[in-house]
């Protein structure tokens, strides 16, 4: 399986995509999945500034991300699909059961959140959504870098 | 220039506090930088931190990395600003020599503190 994480990060590419999780995993590329940076030519210039040399950026919107997920499951590169909101990773699993284990990386304070862990905030909302995934029997755990403990759902929600 | 520039240090976990409090120890000048850590934000609320640390004057960002969220926030403040230069890769060399250079524009003082940070860098012994 070529995407080896799908991970949710509200920072979306930052320095534990590329450094924490991408040196270790050796990835070729990583699929940004978001409506609003896929719209802006902007957003992707920037994006693409913090990324390697040798590393592809793919940005998507959502129902891209559902039709091209059989594609890059074939890629023989290392790639890691990231999701700034757990709504977006929701909607890509209910589209395609090649995501199954999803990774909590980032999900940061806000009003209306509370906290789960030092980088998981959730509304009431977000936890039902997590909790359904968990329901059809995806693995959901957090874990902001590969060094730290992988926490499971049932620990954090 | 009214007033000398201000800087704004923004980087990951305490970075910024810790180059302003060297800055501080090492020149006396107190008033002249501004640490902002990403800490606990996600995009919107980064961007919060570093435009209440930024006000309506003329700035200078020095960000950690070439990239990431402080980069990211930098450059999304310096759109909406335009008097306000990012320079990333930031380190101390770069913030002693900018304390003591900003009456000037941003763009000038940030071509400095990049020239100066880069400067810095060296292999004495190997």
């Amino acid at each position: 399986m070529s995407i080896a994480l799908y991970r949710v990060d509200d920072r979306l590419i930052h320095g534990q995509v590329v450094v924490g999780w991408g040196q270790p995993l050796g990835l070729g590329f990583i699929v940004l999945v978001d409506d609003a940076v896929r719209a802006s030519a902007w957003e992707q210039d920037l994006y693409r500034m913090g990324v390697p040399t040798g590393v592809e950026v793919i940005f998507a919107s959502v129902a891209e991300a559902a039709r091209g997920l059989e594609a890059w499951q074939q890629d023989p590169r290392v790639g890691l699909m990231l999701t700034g909101d757990i709504g977006s990773m929701a909607r890509l699993a209910a589209a395609s059961p090649a995501v199954h284990r999803i990774n909590i990386g980032g999900v940061h304070h806000r009003p209306g959140r509370a906290e789960h862990l030092r980088y998981v905030y959730l509304t009431e909302e977000e936890v039902t959504a997590l909790r359904e995934l968990a329901a059809r029997g995806l693995d959901i755990f957090a874990q902001d870098v590969p060094t730290a403990r992988a926490v499971p759902f049932k620990e954090f929600a | 220039m009214s007033e000398p520039l201000r800087g704004v240090v923004v980087t990951h976990a305490g970075l910024a506090q810790s180059l302003v409090a060297a800055v501080v120890a090492i020149t006396g000048v107190a008033d002249a930088l501004v640490p902002v850590s990403n800490d606990g934000c996600d995009t919107g609320a980064l961007s919060a931190r570093i435009a209440a640390a930024v006000g309506r004057e003329p700035a200078v960002l020095f960000v950690d990395l070439p990239g990431g969220s402080c980069f990211t926030g930098a450059v999304r403040a310096a759109r909406v600003q335009s008097q306000v230069a990012v320079v990333s890769g930031v380190n101390l060399a770069m913030l002693l020599d900018f304390v003591f250079h900003r009456d000037v524009t941003p763009a000038a003082a940030a071509q400095r503190a990049a020239d100066a940070g880069a400067k810095a860098i060296r292999i004495p012994a190997a």
